[in-house]
């Protein structure tokens, strides 16, 4: 092409050819509008949306911030064993996991709350992580608590719920009003704490049932999909949850009894699998489904070693419940995505953070992890 | 103009799929990061797709290499093919080290690599905290920076075919087969 006119046509500023300022202009303005949807994906547009950042402003509103450590379930322990399939599930799910056979575990016991600090008490959620490595190579985390239904239905839900009970700053306990009106709004909340409210705490970890609350979905070998929900349930024996005065002097009571029950000997738990219903809610962690659907025993947990937070495998994990193998996936429970998004953030944050000690200490029993 | 004024079909049909990749891929990115709801189901996606377009870029590289690109225009300045070509090499690396990080800054987390079902890939670099800090952070300001060079490329894409109308944009966006014009 010849270049007309003997000016260069790469001449970007030329102020007596209106035309090429009107075309820079438009492409000014391309780049710009996609910028814009750039900030508009980006959430940077809405600030009034939930997202990752104040999920975890949230937290530290309510627990303060604690250098290092998990901005939820913040106190914990490290243990480590094994899984024993019976074989059972493997009808279920086609996960490698639920083949007849042993596969590696490790995983933490934990509090529910972000102080790392807080005082063992009865009452408080107690919450087991696992990380099944599949002899595939491919990795399950789950992450339960030893409530039977969970108390919000949805992630604003939970927000709510964090600056609810939040403490007050002048009384340093949270405000009756405004757990008053968090409850207003939030029917099922009342209704899942009736729920847990039935279920008696057992005496430690070792004799709690620990369960997934959200449903998930198993996929079977043959391709159908079952909605599921499970839970760890223990062989040690139900107790109540009576400490006795010695225990109530210790802030880590639960936690040094589970230690000793460990360096005792192996901890079980059974694997149970129950298959929702025709109408059961898979979406709602809040509702539980009826005791007449079809529990399946798909194998034993078995926990053989307890180590601290500084020493173990766990703490440097994110239990994220979406990291989850070929055969089993996702429910469309809105808490699900959230809490992997939220335990993301949070595990991005505490890497960075300088680590502290865990107020758990676990002396060495010689049998490590 | 003589000689070749198009790049051959194959780059064009690379430069194309992988421009709608990089895009969806940032888009996605950036709104993963923030969301709660739909965390799970972009996350689910940036992996495999990141992958795709590091295996991608790699054969687009060789393809480059074998199918060399036409020529810029002679009478266009210094500066801009020096920008040209710099943005070039600038997209290239983003392109190549951008997903290879996301791989090992899950690899230092302690994160299976999971790309589809059972589909997924070894670690390449050991579990630890502080490699796994520098490497996140290091993704965001990589993909910022691939974002910033993309609209540079966009606007300059845009000049060559409004303003300079040197035949530039038409070398890569004509859909015809063949590379004379």
């Amino acid at each position: 092409m010849p270049n007309d006119f003997g000016r260069s046509r790469y001449r970007l500023l030329d102020f007596h050819n209106r035309r090429r300022l009107w075309q820079l202009g438009g492409i000014g303005l391309a780049i710009v509008c996609v910028i814009g949807l750039f900030a508009w994906a980006a959430g940077w547009l809405s600030p009034g949306r939930l997202t990752q950042e104040r999920m975890i402003a949230a937290f530290t509103k309510a627990n303060g911030l604690h250098s290092g450590f998990r901005y939820n379930h913040a106190k914990g322990v490290c243990v480590a064993g094994y899984f024993e399939s019976n074989g059972k599930g493997a009808a279920l799910s086609k996960a490698v996991v639920f083949r007849l056979g042993r596969t590696p575990v490790f995983g933490r016991f934990a509090l529910a709350g972000g102080d790392p600090y807080m005082a063992d008490v009865s009452g408080a959620v107690r919450s087991m992580a696992l990380d099944f490595e599949l002899t595939d190579g491919e990795v399950w985390r789950t992450g339960m608590n030893d409530i039977p239904v969970f108390v919000v239905r949805t992630p604003k839900g939970f927000y709510e719920q964090l600056l609810a009970t939040r403490p007050d700053p002048r009384t340093g306990k949270p405000d009756p009003a405004r757990i008053r009106a968090f409850l207003a709004g939030h029917p099922e909340t009342v209704r899942a704490k009736q729920v847990i409210a039935a279920h008696p705490f057992s005496s430690g970890f070792a004799n709690s049932i620990f369960n997934s609350l959200n449903a998930f979905r198993f996929i079977a070998p043959d391709g159908t999909v079952r909605a599921v929900r499970w839970s760890m349930v223990p062989e040690d024996a139900f107790e109540p949850d009576t400490p006795a005065a010695a225990q109530k002097q210790d802030r880590n009571y639960l936690f040094d009894t589970l230690i000793d029950r460990i360096h005792d000997g192996p901890v079980r738990w059974h694997l149970v699998v129950t298959v929702a219903g025709q109408g059961d809610t898979i979406d709602d962690a809040t509702i539980p489904w009826p005791a007449s659907r079809p529990h399946i025993d798909m194998g034993t947990l078995v926990l053989t070693s307890v180590s601290g937070e500084g020493h173990g495998r766990c703490r440097d994990i994110n239990f994220d419940p979406l990291i989850l193998p070929a055969g089993i996936a996702p429910s469309d429970d809105p808490i699900l995505s959230a809490r992997s998004a939220a335990y993301s953030r949070s595990f991005t944050l505490r890497e960075a953070e300088k680590k502290k000690p865990s107020a758990v200490r676990v002396a060495t029993s010689g049998k490590g992890e | 103009m003589v000689g070749t004024s198009r790049f051959p079909a194959l780059s064009r049909l690379l430069h194309w799929l992988m421009a709608a990749m990089v895009l969806v891929m940032l888009f996605i990115g950036i709104a993963m990061v923030s969301s709660l709801g739909d965390y799970h189901r972009l996350i689910a996606i940036h992996k495999p797709l990141g992958i795709a377009i590091f295996v991608l870029v790699a054969i687009r590289f060789i393809n480059r290499l074998l199918n060399r690109p036409p020529p810029l225009p002679a009478d266009m300045p210094g500066w801009q093919r020096f920008a040209a070509h710099g943005s070039h090499v600038v997209l290239y690396v983003l392109l190549f080290v951008l997903p290879l990080v996301g791989w090992g800054m899950l690899s230092a987390g302690g994160y299976p690599i999971q790309l589809y079902g059972a589909l997924h890939l070894p670690p390449i670099l050991p579990h630890n905290a502080t490699l796994y800090t520098v490497l996140r952070t290091t993704h965001t300001v990589l993909a910022f920076l691939l974002f910033a060079t993309f609209l540079l490329h966009f606007g300059a894409a845009l000049m060559h075919a409004l303003i300079f109308r040197d035949g530039v944009f038409q070398s890569m966006a004509s859909v015809r087969v063949g590379r004379r014009r």
